[in-house]
């Protein structure tokens, strides 16, 4: 029971991350929230590692939150405009 | 340990929360990513935590170790690599704000223009 609590609030933050992808007026709003929601997604995974009992689940969130970081900087230099080497 | 365990997540899920809140309601980029990105960094690491505790110290737990630390070094390194980039992209501040000392920085001097 308490577990569909813990999963009902994740999902209802990340429908909010995900509005605020829609809705951002500029491109580093949207690049936030993509961020926020990537972040979230690694506690859901680690929520559904303890449903399951099955480890992998958490394989998937340490890939996530990497992969998330990675197009957080990418994009953060995109938006400064200036090139990776710099 | 499962009870302390069950606390910590919940008490991250509800840090989650309040994050999300922020990044809905707050005014402009800057107020978003500092609330979004401190709340939802904070509650993430606690559910960890907190499912190590759970589980204790099996493969689940070690990995939910491993990610915790992993996230606490990115997440405040990837929010400052944003918001120097939408500084310097020229996205403007909330008509509210009363100061911009990064601005001040770069242009050597103060500026003045209160809101």
């Amino acid at each position: 029971m308490i577990w569909w609590m813990f999963f009902s609030i994740l999902a209802l933050s990340g429908l909010m991350c995900l509005y605020r992808v829609g809705a951002g007026p500029t491109p580093p709003d949207r690049t936030v929230a993509i961020d926020i929601f990537g972040t979230l997604v690694v506690g859901f995974c680690a929520l559904l590692g303890i449903i399951e009992g099955r480890d992998f689940f958490l394989n998937i969130a340490i890939a996530w939150a990497l992969l998330s970081f990675l197009g957080t900087v990418a994009l953060a230099k995109y938006l400064e405009g200036r090139g990776f080497d710099e | 340990m499962s009870e302390i365990g069950l606390v910590l997540i919940s008490v991250g899920v509800v840090f989650d929360l309040f994050g999300c809140i922020g990044l809905v309601r707050l005014p402009d980029i800057y107020n978003r990513l500092q609330a979004a990105t401190k709340c939802v960094t904070l509650g993430t690491c606690m559910i960890l935590i907190g499912v190590a505790f759970y589980t204790g110290l099996d493969a689940i737990g070690v990995k939910a170790i491993i990610c915790a630390v992993f996230i606490l070094l990115t997440s405040p390194t990837g929010a400052h690599a944003l918001a120097r980039g939408s500084h310097r992209s020229g996205v403007p501040l909330w008509e509210g704000s009363v100061g911009d000392k990064y601005r001040e920085d770069k242009e050597g001097g103060e500026v003045h223009e209160e809101a």
